[in-house]
């Protein structure tokens, strides 16, 4: 992708977010949940994207471990796209705690669908320690794909554990805005969930070209200090000639 | 391949019984756990027994970690990795075998956690058949997936403190389908016990399978 169109995108994508903020701003407060019930605009679209930055890294990870689309892109794919996904996570925690304390009344509740979030970002932050670890490429995409891919294999066993343990979220946010808090609430969320989507894919292009550029100092960035010492260094001084 | 997962289970179970660490070290530490439970929570009020289940469980997955880490620094030792590698054995059987080493122990740790929070917790074992099933199936599923994650970081020079934080998220399902079957067997709840032993079966199906077929790839790049 050039310059120009990632830049395009991203003007795209903070529009969007704007407008996102604009629109859920702008919604009336309603009886049950005060000024709150406006964090819809925001909430759900954020737990989206969480959602889709965790699958792109699942899928980026199997086809780096198949060895027919095995290549460097889908690693740093997956790298970049996990980085954004535990912030879009901790991003859609925090504003659900803060929608819950008067909601709810307390910051946090062990309800299935917080638990399963909170078990994502725990196991995000596992999946970039372990890219972290310094080493050999290769060995470390081909370790950190096999992760991302025992970490999705993982979640729908996790949905069903705490689904079962307990439930007390909120049926799906699309169904229950649609028959309580009427179109501008739906209208806010839906731009929301296409701004957030946008403003994630523009993250993904700025995080994965980062990643190239750390990639290519890890492998030339030894070459270029050696010349660079060198050319600092005095020239030999040709011998004299005795005559 | 099951020839094979059986001779490197004989030879991790033949160095513990030898090295006897599990014995006199993993034992006695998981032992404390259940004690330091105690003191952290009144046994007076009855909160023990109420919460033995979960307790017990949180004993034996902090055990587990410590058993995978055991079975991981005995091949590091003299290369023994790498004779393991060269050895021709196939890398499924060589999965399967320590992951049964690390199941084994597990089970005898179990057992004796069992006596622990009769003794300590005052708890009374009831629903023989759902403890012991729950037990076998959390147990296949706890060593799977720390087998899984002991080779990915057994190379690693940070492998002591990047091993809990991969495996414990990845095993929280087994933490609370394992504490729930055990409530409903020790007479806490009033659940259905036996569809969480179900969840555990897929959990250790899921793990097993993908232990197999992703052991290879990863002994290469430890």
């Amino acid at each position: 992708m050039t310059r120009r169109a990632t830049n395009i995108l991203g003007l795209v994508a903070l529009a969007l977010v704007g407008t996102t903020i604009g629109m859920g701003l702008a919604l009336p407060r309603t009886v049950e949940q005060h000024e709150y019930s406006r964090m819809i605009a925001i909430h759900p679209p954020l737990a989206w994207a969480s959602y889709v930055s965790f699958g792109v890294t699942a899928l980026a990870s199997a086809l780096y471990l198949w060895p027919r689309t095995r290549s460097r892109f889908w690693d740093l794919v997956a790298g970049a796209s996990a980085e954004i996904s535990a912030v879009f996570t901790a991003l859609t925690l925090v504003t659900g705690s803060i929608w819950g304390r008067p909601t709810w009344g307390v910051w946090w509740v062990w309800d299935a669908r917080l638990t399963l979030t909170a078990l994502m970002l725990a196991l995000l932050l596992g999946y970039l320690a372990l890219r972290r670890v310094p080493g050999d490429i290769g060995a470390r995409g081909k370790r950190s794909a096999v992760v991302a891919l025992a970490s999705a294999l993982v979640i729908p066993i996790d949905h069903f554990a705490v689904d079962w343990w307990t439930t007390l979220h909120q049926d799906s946010s699309i169904e229950r805005a649609k028959d309580t808090l009427g179109g501008p609430f739906v209208a806010a969320m839906l731009v929301g969930f296409v701004a957030f989507t946008v403003l994630y894919a523009w993250l993904l292009v700025l995080r994965f070209r980062v990643e190239q550029l750390e990639d290519r100092y890890e492998v030339e960035g030894l070459d270029v200090a050696l010349a660079a010492r060198r050319a600092e260094a005095l020239p030999l001084r040709e011998p004299e000639v005795v005559a | 391949m099951f020839r094979d997962a059986a001779l490197v289970a004989g030879k991790d179970l033949r160095i513990e019984a030898r090295s006897r660490v599990a014995m006199n070290q993993v034992a006695p530490f998981a032992v404390l756990v259940l004690i330091l439970f105690a003191f952290a929570l009144d046994p007076d009020h009855g909160v023990l027994v109420k919460a033995a289940a979960g307790l017990y469980w949180v004993a034996v997955l902090f055990s587990s970690l410590l058993a995978v880490q055991r079975s991981f620094a005995v091949e590091a030792a003299d290369s023994a990795r790498d004779g393991l590698r060269l050895s021709g054995l196939d890398p499924a059987g060589i999965f399967l075998g320590k992951a049964g080493a690390v199941a084994a122990q597990l089970l005898a740790l179990e057992v004796l956690l069992g006596v622990g929070i009769v003794a300590f917790y005052d708890t009374r074992l009831h629903g023989a058949a759902l403890l012991i099933a729950t037990a076998i199936v959390a147990t296949i599923g706890l060593a799977a997936a720390g087998t899984v994650y002991g080779i990915l970081a057994a190379g690693l020079r940070v492998r002591e403190t990047l091993l809990p934080l991969l495996v414990l998220p990845a095993v929280a399902p087994v933490l609370l389908a394992a504490t729930r079957a055990w409530e409903v067997a020790l007479g806490q709840s009033a659940d259905n016990g036996w569809r969480w032993v179900q969840l555990l079966g897929v959990f250790a199906v899921v793990y097993v399978a993908f232990g197999v077929l992703a052991f290879g790839p990863l002994m290469e790049e430890s």
